[in-house]
């Protein structure tokens, strides 16, 4: 086996997904092919299942059917053991160790790539996975600072941060941006895409002109199916979409 | 604009140093003054609290770091206690000789698995393995399971109940309700000779210096990051590809054996160990005693515990009865009041005074631009 061989491996295949909470079913048969060097987007209305497939992908919802990452199965693991196969996810609200300074927040990420014995050891300098992950999300200034303090742009940064430390492969973000200053944004939008190059990045996302901005591909959920999937021109000219999603748009946002 | 981040800068220079500093100044109040200043009877009350601080130094690690209540440790502290003085009660028999109280209550047929205490190595080391594999298999079943907050709390108080009971059930064997006492020598040093019981409080202070760097180390590393982690976003962990499970069964177990060894002490020290001394409201005791001093930090668990074991035996020689009472009091005024116990006051102090000194500096300097 060479390493091209197993980059063929490299994305995140899933098939026929089911979640189910007692009679309601959250995701009916989802079917996504997410390949690495590519923003995805994960749109629909509210309650269309975007976070679920998110939660069953990460071993937070019990899912049925079929998820692979680089030829593992990824329905029924644990949490844990989901992370170690190079699987990270964020939260709607930016879930960091308030407790823990930012520096600490990012080395904590990178535990599971140090020796053992390290983590019986004060932590001397700054590591250098640390470093440039904070120097990509623009946090390097802020390293000595309780995450605590943290605008909710900026854990939302330190969050993505971490999985860059953490060297996660597939990035499942929920809602990145909500809540972010234009600017933010962009900001936002723009380390997507490099940090994206040599990862799979999927966004669940509202904010439909963030979406046509940095979109490479887009799915379309409703009602916990697939209505479509393709480029953000595609979709748009979907008439299904049209029917079904962009027609309540209007009325979604006002809810948000 | 550079103020904020000296002001961060600062403190984390202080805090390298800062457990070292302590520890140096515990030391010396301990092994030191302590000795110089205090009569054979003070000394003995503080080495009995010395060791109820050791058990709550790990208390200050698994509740104040790693956020699990341990409202049980009388169980570990008991198991240690239990260990040691079974050896001292089959050595004060003689080889081959049988403990008084089981010619009293029993046939003089001493059970099989009391034989294994005659030998002081294998007591020293049932002292740390028996109530460490206990921690680590209960642990195990407890947070594998993802059974946490209160009813962890529960559960650990029931099992520290039932241990109570037990130990009281077994009047043949374990000396029931009077549980185990009279004790003459300890390791073949007489336990008359006050020679001795300051060589004994001199150990006391030994181990309780040792555990606090031990724990201060735990709380530098990688590891002591972990745990605070772990305490407040468990979940959040799991998605970091670490089992929140191992952080808090590491704490927890070295919780258990720090108890132990205190347990183990407290023996010789104070002559007897009985259910009383293992039951709920002696391990209520023990928490109450961290919560006062501030179950984060890191000498605030032990200072609270020797504070609370000073006004027990104060309190308790005028009020007999109502000690009970006040101390459940004091634990839930603290955690209502003051969850941060009194090294927080401390430490809100100091801030204050770091706040004070940075206005004084940009004071001056806004003076001297104003010239």
């Amino acid at each position: 086996m060479t390493a091209e061989l197993i980059r063929t491996d490299d994305y995140l295949e899933v098939r026929d997904l089911r979640v189910s909470f007692g009679d309601f079913v959250a995701v009916d048969g989802v079917a996504l092919t997410l390949l690495q060097g590519q923003v995805h987007f994960l749109v629909g209305p509210n309650g269309a299942g975007k976070t679920t497939v998110i939660d069953a992908l990460t071993g937070l919802a019990r899912g049925q059917g079929v998820a692979t990452f680089d030829g593992e199965d990824l329905l029924g693991r644990s949490s844990h053991a989901i992370a170690r196969l190079g699987v990270g996810r964020t939260f709607q609200t930016a879930t960091v160790f308030n407790d823990l300074t930012v520096l600490q927040n990012l080395d904590i990420a990178g535990l599971r790539h140090r020796r053992r014995r390290s983590l019986w050891r004060a932590r001397h300098g700054i590591p250098d996975a640390v470093a440039e992950a904070a120097e990509a999300v623009g946090l390097s200034h802020l390293l000595d600072r309780p995450a605590g303090v943290l605008s909710h742009g900026q854990k939302q940064w330190l969050e993505i941060g971490m999985l860059l430390v953490q060297d996660a492969r597939v990035l499942l973000l929920d809602e990145p941006v909500a809540g972010m200053s234009a600017q933010e944004r962009d900001a936002t939008g723009e380390l997507l895409h490099r940090i994206g190059r040599e990862r799979t990045i999927v966004v669940v996302e509202h904010d439909m002109e963030f979406v046509r901005r940095y979109a490479d591909v887009v799915t379309v959920l409703h009602a916990g199916r697939v209505l479509a999937s393709g480029s953000m021109e595609q979709i748009r000219a979907n008439p299904e979409v049209q029917r079904v999603y962009l027609g309540d748009h209007a009325e979604g946002v006002s809810n948000a | 604009m550079t103020s904020p981040r000296t002001s961060f800068a600062e403190p984390t220079r202080f805090a390298k140093a800062g457990p070292w500093i302590g520890l140096a100044v515990l030391a010396v109040a301990l092994l030191v003054i302590a000795p110089l200043a205090l009569s054979p009877f003070r000394l003995g009350l503080l080495a009995k609290y010395l060791c109820y601080a050791i058990a709550a130094v790990g208390i200050g690690l698994a509740w104040g770091r790693g956020g699990m209540l341990v409202l049980g440790q009388g169980m570990y502290f008991g198991l240690g206690g239990y260990a040691m003085a079974m050896h001292l009660k089959l050595a004060d028999a003689g080889p081959n000789g049988i403990p008084d109280f089981m010619l009293l209550y029993a046939d003089g047929q001493m059970p099989l698995w009391w034989e294994p205490f005659r030998s002081p190595l294998v007591t020293l080391a049932a002292i740390v393995l028996v109530p460490g594999l206990l921690a680590t298999i209960l642990g195990l079943a407890i947070f594998k399971r993802r059974i946490k907050g209160a009813y962890f709390a529960i559960l650990s108080q029931a099992l520290t109940a039932a241990f109570a009971l037990l130990l009281i059930g077994q009047v043949k064997t374990t000396g029931g309700y009077n549980g185990l006492n009279n004790f003459r020598g300890f390791f073949g040093y007489s336990l008359y000779d006050p020679a001795n019981k300051k060589m004994l409080y001199l150990i006391a202070a030994g181990v309780l210096l040792l555990s606090l760097a031990l724990v201060a180390h735990l709380q530098r590393s990688r590891f002591g990051e972990l745990l605070i982690a772990t305490r407040d976003a468990e979940e959040r962990v799991r998605f970091l590809g670490q089992d929140p499970a191992f952080p808090k069964l590491l704490a927890y177990v070295v919780a258990a054996v720090l108890a132990a060894v205190g347990g183990a002490l407290y023996v010789p020290i104070v002559g007897i160990i009985s259910p009383d001394d293992v039951g709920v409201v002696a391990s209520i005791g023990l928490i109450a005693g961290v919560a006062l001093g501030g179950r984060a930090s890191l000498f605030g668990p032990a200072l609270g515990a020797i504070a609370v074991g000073y006004a027990e035996s104060t309190l308790s020689e005028r009020f007999a009865g109502s000690w009970t009472y006040f101390q459940g009091a004091l634990f839930i005024v603290v955690l209502l009041l003051l969850p941060g116990g009194l090294s927080s006051v401390l430490a809100k102090a100091r801030e204050a005074a770091g706040g004070r000194r940075l206005r004084r500096v940009h004071a001056e300097a806004g003076e001297v631009a104003a010239v």
